[in-house]
C-alpha cells in the first residue's frame, strides 16, 4: 500500500485542475460575500430567507453524514462485528460533513462571529435551533473525538490513541442519542410555519419523518462511498476491508430496505392524519407521489431485492437513488413546497453564486475526504494498530 | 437489531401524538400582559395617502425612499415590508371600489418570531410590544421563517452588522406616553392607538353599529393567538391581502409538544441503547461460553480417546514384552538342557 | 412564579429541561458504572449481568 504517487505521475490529474479551478472560484466569492454582504452573491429576499446553503449545505449535509451513528451503533451496541471495517470510513465522511457543515453556515449566518451566542451567553431554548446547534455541536466534538485514533495512530501518539479509542462505547451512545435529537430538530424547525409548507408535506410527524429517513440516507452513503473506494482507492484497502465489504454493503442494503419501507409506510399515516387525501389529485399531489412513490418506494424494493439476490451493484444503484431522494425530500421542504403560496414572481431561484459556493464548500470537502482516505488508516489498519480495535 | 429502534421510534412517536395535542403545560392558560397596548386599524376610514409610512420613516430615522411618499402610484404593485420599510400601505380593488390596508409588525400576543430565536433577540414587552435586540442577534433569519404574516426584514447588503428589522411600535414614544409615528401621522383616524381591551371594544362597537358597513369579525383578536394590532374591514380580509388561514393557535404551540420529546429521548435512550450493548455483550459471552465448553467436551473426548488408545498400547507392549521374555527364557533352558546334554555325553565319552 | 405569556412559559420549562437533561446523562454514566461494578475477585459467584 505505497501513498507515494508514481515518479511520472503529475499532481495535476483532471480531478486536480477541476478541483483547483473550483476551489478559486469559491475563495474569490467567499472575499465578496465576506465584503460585501451575503445579497452580493444570493438571491435571498426578505419573502425567502432561507436558500440551498441552508436547504442542502445544512440539511441534506447533516442527512448524509448519518452513517457515523448507524455504522457505529451496529457494530459497537448491536455486535454486528462483520461490519468493523466500515465504522472508519463511516465516521470519518461524519465528521468531514458535519465539520464542512458548520463552515457552510458561516456563509449563510448574518453574524457568523456569534455562532457561539446560543450555547453560551444567550440561550434560547425554545427554538427548535437552539436544539439543533446544541446536539450539532455536541455531536461534532464526538465525532472529532471518534476521528481522532486515525490521527494519533499516524503520529504513533499511543497514549492519545488508547485513551480516545477507550471512549468508543460512551461515545456511540451519545452519538447516537445526540444525532436522533438533531436528525428529527431539523425537521422540526419547518413545525412553527405550518401557513408557509405545502399541508403534503408538513406534518406534526415532521420530526419523525427527518430522523427515520436520516437512518436510510446514512447506510445509503456507507454503501454509495464504499463502492467509489473499493473502485478509485482499492490500493488503499487492506484484507479485512476488502473481504468484509460485500457483507456491510448487502447487510446494509437490508437493512436500509426495512427502514426505508417503514418510512414509505409512515408518510402514508402523516397523509392520513391530517386527511390530506385529496390533494394528492392535484398538481403538488403529483410530486408528492414522485417523491414517495419514486425515491422511498422504488429504491426500498430495489434493495430488497439486491439483499435477497445478493446483487451489490444493484445495491449500489439503489444507494444513489436513495440518497437523490433525500435530498429531493429537503429541497421540497426547505424551498419547493416551502412558500408554494407566494406568487411567482416571488418564488426563490438560487443564484449561480449561491450555487457556486455550495460546490466549492462540496468540492473542499470531498479533496479533505480524498486526502484522508489515502493518507490515514482509515481503509486499512495501521500495522502498529493491529487488532488494536 | 433495527426492530429495537423502530420500536423505540414507534415509541417516540407515540409521544409526539400525545404531546403535540397537550396544551400549554396541562390547564395552563396565560393572558398576556394586562393592560398592554395595541392599534386599531379600520381599513374604512383608510384613503391610502401614505402619510403612516412618511410618519414611521421620520421617527425612525429610516432613509429617503427612492419613490418619495405622496406618489400613489407605487400602490399600484404588491409591496412588502423591506429593511428601511417598516410599514407600507397597498390598494386592492374591491367591487369597483379601491380599499387601502395598512401592513405591519403585529405585534402578536405569542410571537412566532420570539419563539423561533435561538438566543432570545426577540421579547414581548409588557407594553404590548415585540422587541428585537439587536445586540443579541446571530443572523440565522428564522425569525423570518416562522413569521405567519412575513413582517421581519433582513440587512443583505451589510456584510459585517446585518440587522433584522420591523415595526417597533414606537416603544420609546409610547414608553414616554407619546403615540406611534404611524398613528400620529394618520389624518383620517383610520389609525387609534389604546389598551388592547379598550381597542376591542371600540371595535365591536363599530361593527355592531354599522353591520352593513363591515365584516363582523376583528382579525387580529384570535389569529395566531391573538396580535396587538387590530382590523376591521368593510370588505372580506381574504381580499385586502390577509390571510384567513392561520388558525387561532399560537405559534409557540406548534413547537412546544415534538420539543418536549427531546428530553424523555433523552432520558429512555440511554436505557435502550446501554441495554442493547449489555444484551449483545450477553450474547457474546453465552455464545464464548458455548464453544468454550463445546471444545472442552471435545478435547476431553479426544483425551479419553487418546488414553484408551494408550492403555490398550501398553497392554499390548506388555504382554509382548512377557511372551518376549518367555520366548528367551524357553530358550535359555532349552540351550542349558542342550548344553548339559552335550557335558554328559562328554563325560561319559571319557570313561 | 408567574408567567405573562405561553413563550414565558416555555422559555424557563424548556431551560429547566435542558439543564436536567444535562444532569441526568452525567448521573446515568455513573449510575451505570455502580450497576456493573465487578467484584475484584474472579473466581466468587458472579450474579449475571
Amino acid at each position: 500500500m505505497s501513498d507515494h504517487t508514481t515518479p511520472n505521475k503529475s499532481f495535476w490529474t483532471p480531478a486536480n485542475i477541476i478541483t483547483a479551478v473550483i476551489l478559486a472560484i469559491g475563495l474569490v466569492l467567499t472575499f465578496k460575500r465576506f465584503t460585501m454582504g451575503i445579497g452580493s452573491v444570493t438571491n435571498l429576499t426578505d419573502d425567502n430567507p432561507w436558500g440551498i446553503w441552508i436547504g442542502f449545505d445544512l440539511l441534506c449535509g447533516v442527512a448524509l453524514a448519518a452513517g457515523g451513528y448507524t455504522t457505529s451503533a451496529a457494530v459497537y451496541l448491536f455486535g454486528m462485528k462483520k461490519y468493523h471495517s466500515a465504522v472508519r470510513p463511516a465516521i470519518t465522511t461524519a465528521f468531514l460533513g458535519y465539520a464542512f457543515v458548520v463552515f457552510a453556515l458561516l456563509y449563510d449566518l448574518g453574524r457568523y462571529y456569534r455562532l457561539p451566542y446560543p450555547l453560551t451567553i444567550y440561550p434560547g431554548p425554545t427554538s427548535f435551533l437552539f436544539e439543533v446547534g446544541l446536539c450539532v455541536a455536541l455531536y461534532l466534538t464526538v465525532l472529532a473525538i471518534e476521528f481522532s485514533p486515525a490521527v494519533w495512530e499516524t503520529l504513533k501518539w499511543k497514549k492519545l490513541r488508547h485513551y480516545a479509542h477507550s471512549l468508543t462505547l460512551l461515545l456511540t451512545i451519545f452519538g447516537v442519542i445526540l444525532s436522533t435529537l438533531h436528525q428529527s430538530s431539523l425537521g422540526g424547525l419547518y413545525l412553527i410555519a405550518p401557513s408557509k409548507l405545502h399541508p403534503l408535506w408538513y406534518s406534526p410527524y415532521l420530526a419523525l419523518f427527518f430522523f427515520v429517513s436520516s437512518i436510510p440516507a446514512g447506510l445509503s452513503m456507507v454503501i454509495f462511498e464504499g463502492g467509489l473506494s473499493h473502485k478509485f482507492l482499492h490500493h488503499k484497502m487492506d484484507e479485512t476491508h476488502i473481504e468484509e465489504a460485500p457483507g456491510v454493503t448487502l447487510g446494509f442494503a437490508k437493512a436500509a430496505a426495512v427502514v426505508l419501507f417503514a418510512y414509505f409506510n409512515l408518510k402514508w399515516i402523516g397523509v392520513a392524519m391530517d386527511d390530506n387525501w385529496h390533494l394528492l389529485a392535484t398538481g403538488w399531489g403529483a410530486w408528492f407521489l414522485v417523491e414517495v412513490i419514486g425515491f422511498v418506494l422504488v429504491p426500498c424494493l430495489m434493495y430488497a431485492m439486491a439483499a435477497r439476490e445478493k446483487n451489490q451493484k444493484l445495491a449500489f444503484w439503489a444507494s444513489i437513488v436513495t440518497v437523490l431522494g433525500i435530498v429531493l425530500n429537503r429541497l421540497n421542504i426547505s424551498l419547493v413546497a416551502f412558500n408554494w403560496q407566494l406568487p411567482a414572481e416571488v418564488r426563490y431561484i438560487p443564484s449561480w453564486e449561491e450555487i457556486m459556493i455550495t460546490v466549492f464548500i462540496v468540492t473542499l470537502e470531498i479533496t479533505v475526504l480524498r486526502f484522508c482516505l489515502s493518507k490515514l488508516p482509515i481503509l486499512h489498519e495501521h500495522p502498529d494498530f493491529k487488532e488494536a480495535h | 437489531m433495527k426492530r429495537r429502534k423502530f420500536i423505540g421510534m414507534l415509541a417516540g412517536a407515540g409521544a409526539c401524538l400525545a404531546a403535540s395535542s397537550a396544551n400549554a403545560g396541562g390547564t395552563h392558560h396565560f393572558k398576556g400582559y394586562p393592560e398592554s397596548f395595541g392599534v386599531l386599524f379600520d381599513s374604512t376610514k383608510c384613503i391610502g395617502c401614505r402619510k403612516c409610512e412618511a410618519g414611521c420613516n421620520k421617527v425612525n430615522e429610516l432613509p429617503a425612499p427612492a419613490v418619495p411618499f405622496d406618489d400613489l402610484t407605487v400602490m399600484d404593485k404588491r409591496r412588502r415590508t423591506h429593511h428601511d420599510t417598516f410599514t407600507v400601505v397597498n390598494k386592492y380593488v374591491v367591487g369597483d371600489k379601491p380599499v387601502y390596508r395598512k401592513q405591519q409588525c403585529n405585534h402578536c400576543l405569542e410571537p412566532a418570531c420570539a419563539s423561533a430565536c435561538f438566543v432570545g433577540a426577540f421579547k414581548k414587552d409588557k407594553t404590548g410590544a415585540v422587541s428585537y435586540d439587536a445586540s443579541k442577534c446571530v443572523g440565522c433569519r428564522y425569525c423570518m421563517i416562522a413569521c405567519p404574516f412575513e413582517i421581519p426584514t433582513y440587512e443583505y447588503h451589510d456584510p459585517i452588522t446585518p440587522r433584522v428589522r420591523k415595526c417597533t411600535l414606537c416603544q420609546p414614544r409610547i414608553e414616554e406616553g407619546k403615540l406611534p409615528g404611524c398613528v400620529e401621522a394618520c389624518p383620517k383616524g383610520a389609525l387609534i392607538f389604546g389598551r388592547r381591551e379598550d381597542l376591542l371594544g371600540i371595535a365591536r362597537e363599530r361593527i355592531r353599529k354599522h353591520p352593513d358597513m363591515y365584516i363582523d369579525h376583528i382579525y387580529g383578536e384570535n389569529e395566531m393567538g391573538g396580535t396587538s394590532w387590530l382590523y376591521i374591514s368593510g370588505a372580506p380580509f381574504s381580499q385586502i391581502g390577509m390571510r384567513e388561514d392561520l388558525g387561532i393557535t399560537p405559534a409557540p404551540q406548534f413547537t412546544s409538544g415534538p420539543l418536549g420529546v427531546v428530553p424523555a429521548i433523552v432520558g429512555l435512550w440511554p436505557v435502550f441503547l446501554t441495554g442493547a450493548y449489555a444484551l449483545t455483550k450477553r450474547k457474546e459471552k453465552i455464545a464464548e461460553e458455548e464453544q468454550h465448553h463445546a471444545v472442552t467436551e471435545a478435547v476431553a473426548e479426544a483425551q479419553a480417546e487418546a488414553a484408551k488408545k494408550l492403555k490398550a498400547a501398553m497392554d499390548k507392549a506388555e504382554k509382548d514384552k512377557l511372551s518376549a521374555i518367555d520366548k528367551e527364557v524357553k530358550k535359555a533352558l532349552k540351550e542349558a538342557e542342550e548344553a548339559r546334554k552335550k557335558a554328559e555325553a562328554a563325560d561319559a565319552g571319557e570313561q | 412564579m408567574e408567567f405573562m405569556t405561553y413563550h414565558d412559559f416555555m422559555f424557563w420549562t424548556k431551560g429547566m429541561a435542558y439543564v436536567g437533561m444535562g444532569v441526568g446523562l452525567v448521573a446515568f454514566v455513573a449510575f451505570w458504572l455502580f450497576v456493573t461494578e465487578r467484584d475484584e475477585d474472579k473466581f466468587a459467584d458472579k450474579e449475571e449481568e
